[in-house]
C-alpha cells in the first residue's frame, strides 16, 4: 500500500517539476485565457443596453402610466440573469473550466497508440490511466498554484459583478465538491475519447466535435437557462452541462438548495459511469492492440 | 529480490508447483499473423476502401521453437520483416500470439503479469522511456517507484551504470539536449534499473556513430558476463554481433533458417574462401586468373579470386608455379556477405545484398508496421 503511495507521489512530483519546465507557455497561456472575459463584458453590455431599449420602447407604447416599470431600468433580465449576474456566470464557467478542460488528453492518448508509445503501459508495472489522471492532476496543481494570483486579481476586479455576495456554507460545499468532481468527470470522459484510438487511429475530427459540443451543452458558451424548456430539459440529461454550467449555477443560487444535493448524486453517477468505461476501453483496446499490432 | 537461478527458476507465486524445465525462454511452435489492408493505388480504390476492404494475412512468425539458457547472449539476425521484432514483442507481452506458446521465467508473457513484468526489460531503439524536458535523472526516480526497487539498490545499481557508461555528469541535464548515443546509453540504464533477469534489445546501437556503438558494445558485454542475465538482441550491424554474441539465431520469412555460433554460419554456408594476391610488378597475364577461380577484383597489383574450399592448397600452388606472388592471403568471405547469400536461399527474391544494404536497412525499425 505504501509502495503505491509513494509510486503515485512520485509520478505527481516529477510532471509537476516538468510543467515548471515551460515558463514563456505559462504567461501566455494565462494572458490568453482572461481575454474571452472582456469579449463577454462588451458584449453582454451591449446585449442589456439593447434589451432595455427595447423594453423601454415598447412599455411607452402599451401603457404610459407604467412608467415605474420601466424606470427600474437596472434591472432588466434575461433569462433570470441580470448584467451583473451573466457577468458572474461567465466568471464562474471560466472557474469551472479551469477544473474541467483537459487540453491535449484525449489527442494525446491517441497520438501514443497511433506511435506506439502506448507499449510503455504494456511493458511497465504501471497503470496507464493511473499515470495519466495523476499527471493532470499534477498540470493542473502547477498550473493553478501560481496562476491563481492573476485569477484572484481578476475576481477581485470584478467583485461587483457578483451581487449575492458569497453563497452560504451549504451552497459553497456543493460548489467545491462539484468542482472537483468536474475535473474527474472531464478526465474520464476525455481519456474515454481518446481510448477510441484503438479502433480508429484518428480521432481529432471526433475530439472537435466534442469540443463544439461541449463549448454549447456544458455551458460555456452561454447560461443553459437561455435554452428553450425542451432543450434545457435534454440537456440536464447529459453529463456535460457538469463541466461548466452545474458548480456556476450553484455559486450563483440559480439551482434550489434539495435539487443541488441531487444534482451533485448524478454528478458523482456520471463520474463513476465514466470511469467504468475507460477502464473497459482501456482493456479491450490493449487487447486489440496486443491482438492486432504493436 | 534477485532469483538465483542455482535452484532452477521459481515458480509463479500462487500457482501449483510445477516442475519447471531448464529453459530460461521457451518458445514452441509460436505462429503470430497480422491482417493487413491491402490499399489500392488511386482515388478511386481510397474510395472503395471506405466501404469494403480487403485483407491480407501477413505471417510474421512462422512457427518458432527455441529455448535460450539461462546467461546466454543470443543474437536475433535477418532481413527486414523476418519477424525478429515481433519475436521480441511476443516475448515481452506487446502483442498477443496468433498460436503456439512461450514462457519466459515460467511466465507466459501475454499474461502481463506484473511479477514478470518486473523481472524483464525491453528497449527498442530510440524509443524513448524518458521524459524529454526532465534530467534523466528524474526518469529514473519514477522507474523507482514503478519498479520498486529498495532505494539502496537503486542508488548502487545507478551508480554502476553510470559509471560504466560514463554519464554520471549528464544524469541532470535534461534528456531533449543529450546526443543521440547519450540518450541511448540513457535508455539502456532506464532498462537495467530494476535489474532484469532477462533483457530484450531492439536495435540498441541504430544510428550511433562507431564510438558509442563501441561503447554500448563494451558496455553490454560486461554487465551480462558480471550479472549473467539472459539477453536477447536484435541488429544489422554484424559487428555488434560478432562483439557480443555467441550464438546466433537467423530468422527469415517467420522462421529459424541457422540456430548456432557466427563462425558455423560461414562453415555452413558458403563453399569458398577468397585468395587475394599481391603481384609483381612484372606480372601483367591478370587475365590468365581467370582458370584459377573467379576473378573477384582487380586493381593492380593486386587480385582477390573466389575458391572453392577444397582447391585452395592445390590452386595456390599452381599460382605460385607460373606467377611471381609477393604476398597471398586466404579468408572467408566478409560476414555480411555470408549471411546476404543465407537471406537469398531462403528467399530468392533477396538478391546477393551487399553489407551497405544490410546496414542501410536498419533504420526500417523506426516504424511500426515492422513485422
Amino acid at each position: 500500500m505504501t509502495a503505491h503511495v509513494v509510486k503515485w507521489w512520485t509520478i505527481l512530483r516529477i510532471s509537476l517539476e516538468e510543467r515548471f519546465v515551460y515558463r514563456g507557455d505559462f504567461a501566455l497561456g494565462t494572458l490568453m485565457r482572461f481575454l474571452p472575459i472582456i469579449t463577454q463584458i462588451f458584449l453582454w453590455t451591449a446585449v442589456f443596453a439593447a434589451v432595455e431599449q427595447a423594453s423601454t420602447q415598447s412599455g411607452a407604447q402599451a401603457s404610459e402610466g407604467a412608467a415605474e416599470q420601466s424606470a427600474a431600468g437596472s434591472a432588466t433580465t434575461v433569462a433570470g440573469y441580470s448584467l451583473s449576474a451573466m457577468i458572474a456566470y461567465y466568471l464562474l464557467t471560466m472557474m469551472s473550466r479551469a477544473f474541467s478542460s483537459m487540453p491535449g488528453l484525449a489527442s494525446g492518448i491517441a497520438l501514443q497508440v497511433r506511435n506506439g508509445e502506448i507499449k510503455k503501459f504494456l511493458i511497465q508495472p504501471v497503470d496507464m490511466i493511473g499515470f495519466l489522471l495523476l499527471t493532470r492532476m499534477a498540470h493542473k496543481l502547477a498550473y493553478y498554484t501560481i496562476a491563481i494570483l492573476p485569477f484572484a486579481f481578476v475576481f477581485y476586479l470584478c467583485r461587483g459583478y457578483f451581487e449575492l455576495g458569497w453563497p452560504d456554507m451549504q451552497r459553497l460545499v456543493v460548489y467545491v465538491c462539484s468542482l472537483l468532481l468536474a475535473f474527474v468527470l472531464g478526465f474520464f470522459l476525455e481519456a474515454s475519447i481518446g481510448l477510441i484510438s484503438f479502433w480508429f487511429l484518428e480521432v481529432s475530427s471526433l475530439l472537435f466535435v466534442y469540443n463544439l459540443l461541449t463549448f454549447f451543452l456544458s455551458g460555456h458558451m452561454f447560461p443553459l437557462d437561455l435554452l428553450p424548456d425542451i432543450a434545457q430539459q435534454v440537456v440536464t440529461y447529459l453529463p456535460l452541462h457538469y463541466l461548466a454550467y452545474f458548480p456556476a449555477a450553484v455559486f450563483l443560487e440559480k439551482i434550489p438548495a434539495n435539487e443541488m444535493w441531487i444534482g451533485l448524486g448524478v454528478q458523482a453517477l456520471w463520474v463513476l459511469a465514466f470511469i467504468g468505461l475507460s477502464r473497459v476501453m482501456l482493456n479491450r483496446g490493449l487487447h486489440r492492440y496486443s491482438g492486432f499490432g504493436g | 529480490m534477485l532469483v538465483k537461478y542455482g535452484c532452477r527458476l521459481l515458480p509463479p507465486a500462487g500457482e501449483q508447483s510445477i516442475i519447471f524445465p531448464m529453459s530460461i525462454i521457451q518458445i514452441k511452435d509460436l505462429v503470430k499473423t497480422y491482417r493487413v489492408y491491402q490499399k489500392k493505388e488511386g482515388l478511386a480504390a481510397s474510395l472503395k476502401g471506405l466501404v469494403k476492404r480487403e485483407y491480407k494475412d501477413v505471417n510474421a512468425v512462422a512457427g518458432i521453437d527455441l529455448e535460450v539458457e539461462q546467461g546466454e547472449f543470443v543474437a536475433f539476425l535477418g532481413p527486414n520483416g523476418a519477424g525478429k521484432t515481433t519475436t521480441l514483442k511476443l516475448l515481452s507481452g506487446v502483442i498477443h500470439p496468433t498460436s503456439g506458446s512461450a514462457q519466459v521465467m515460467g511466465y507466459t508473457p501475454w499474461k502481463r503479469d506484473n511479477r514478470y513484468r518486473r523481472r524483464f526489460a525491453l528497449v527498442m531503439g530510440q524509443k524513448n522511456q524518458l521524459w524529454w524536458d526532465l534530467p534523466a535523472q528524474e526518469s529514473f526516480r519514477l522507474h523507482q517507484q514503478i519498479y520498486r526497487i529498495p532505494p539502496q539498490q537503486f542508488d548502487e545499481t545507478l551508480a554502476e551504470i553510470s559509471d560504466l557508461l560514463d554519464i554520471t555528469r549528464l544524469l541532470k541535464q535534461p534528456v531533449r539536449e543529450l546526443s543521440l548515443g547519450e540518450r541511448m546509453k540513457m535508455e539502456l540504464t532506464a532498462a537495467l534499473l530494476h535489474s532484469p533477469d532477462v533483457l530484450f534489445l531492439d536495435e540498441p546501437t541504430i544510428g550511433l556513430d562507431v564510438v558509442a556503438q563501441h561503447n554500448i558494445q563494451q558496455f553490454l558485454k560486461f554487465y551480462q558476463e558480471r550479472r549473467k542475465i539472459t539477453i536477447l538482441l536484435t541488429s544489422h550491424y554484424m559487428k555488434d554481433v560478432a562483439a557480443l554474441c555467441k550464438r546466433v539465431v537467423i530468422i527469415a520469412q517467420g522462421q529459424i533458417q541457422y540456430d548456432g555460433s557466427l563462425e558455423g554460419i560461414v562453415d555452413q554456408t558458403t563453399s569458398h574462401k577468397l585468395v587475394s594476391l599481391l603481384l609483381d610488378e612484372n606480372e601483367i597475364r591478370t587475365e590468365e586468373f581467370s582458370k584459377y577461380g573467379t576473378v573477384e577484383s582487380i586493381e593492380l597489383p593486386r587480385v582477390v579470386l573466389r575458391v572453392a574450399r577444397e582447391d585452395v592448397a592445390k590452386t595456390l600452388n599452381a599460382i605460385l608455379d607460373n606467377h611471381t606472388i609477393h604476398d597471398v592471403t586466404v579468408e572467408d568471405p566478409p560476414l555480411e556477405e555470408v549471411i546476404a547469400e543465407m537471406f537469398s536461399k531462403v528467399d530468392p527474391s533477396i538478391q546477393r545484398a551487399t553489407d551497405e544494404d544490410i546496414a542501410a536497412s536498419a533504420d526500417h525499425a523506426g516504424t511500426e508496421s515492422d513485422a
